[in-house]
């Protein structure tokens, strides 16, 4: 399916740009005209992507976010990037209440959040070199 | 995100409105903790009526204070969630330790 709509940004890795994050892609998506309880669930599975970078991937370092949505006619996709520590192991991370910060009081539930509330998750991550996620979310079911 | 924090015997009930994300819950999680240890508190009221974002940072608070204050032999609850908010708390399982109403 042809895209019709696509913009990218990069952010610097700052709590405060969490809302940031999940305000533009919810208005980047506006246009497809979404139903609230769908916008809601993205705007979760945003703010879940880039914590998990900044708290994981850049261990809240400086380090820089980028972050790309490309829009279809029924649906959106959503990229989320960092070039910080990756993942070691993928598998486990997924694993519902698996966290590797408890110290930090996370609930290991970003992934399960993030996998619940959008249609389609993948992770790619090498140690050393950063974690890519991609997730789309459909707006309208046939 | 602003909070407002009333102590009544030894029920604290904590008023949260705004979102609820990372950002937030490192500005808030020191100052519901000091309360509960000044006061000697038995059951933990957290009011979301006015929070009207929360991702999985949120409920890492949650679970927290509901070991903390469990610790101290005391109970938990929740109220007035939003639909949206109801949604994340059932996925984690929340409504399995505690009483949301």
């Amino acid at each position: 399916m042809q895209p019709i709509n696509r913009m990218k940004i990069e952010f610097d890795s700052k709590s405060t740009n969490e809302a940031f994050a999940r305000v533009v892609v919810a208005a980047f998506a506006a246009q497809l005209d979404p139903t609230l309880e769908d916008l809601a669930d993205l705007k979760t599975a945003v703010s879940e992507a880039v914590t998990n970078a900044i708290i994981h991937g850049y261990e809240q370092k400086p380090g820089t976010i980028y972050m790309e949505c490309i829009l279809y006619p029924n649906s959106i996709k959503v990229i989320i990037e960092d070039h910080g520590v990756g993942i070691e192991d993928i598998e486990k991370a997924r694993t519902p209440a698996f966290t590797t910060k408890p110290e930090l009081e996370r609930s290991g539930m970003g992934f399960s959040v993030m996998e619940s509330f959008m249609d389609s998750l993948q992770i790619e991550s090498e140690k050393g070199k950063g974690t890519k996620i991609t997730m789309t979310k459909k707006f309208f079911r046939d | 995100m602003d909070i407002t924090i009333k102590q009544e015997n030894q029920v604290l009930t904590v008023y949260l409105k705004g979102e609820l994300d990372h950002h937030a819950v490192s500005k808030i999680k020191d100052a519901i903790d000091l309360q509960i240890l000044k006061a000697s508190v038995k059951k933990l009221v957290l009011d979301m009526s006015g929070v009207t974002f929360m991702d999985s940072s949120g409920i890492g608070l949650i679970v927290g204070r509901y070991n903390r204050i469990k610790s101290f032999g005391g109970s938990m609850t929740i109220k007035n969630p939003s639909q949206s908010l109801l949604k994340i708390l059932k996925m984690s399982g929340i409504d399995q330790l505690m009483k949301i109403c």
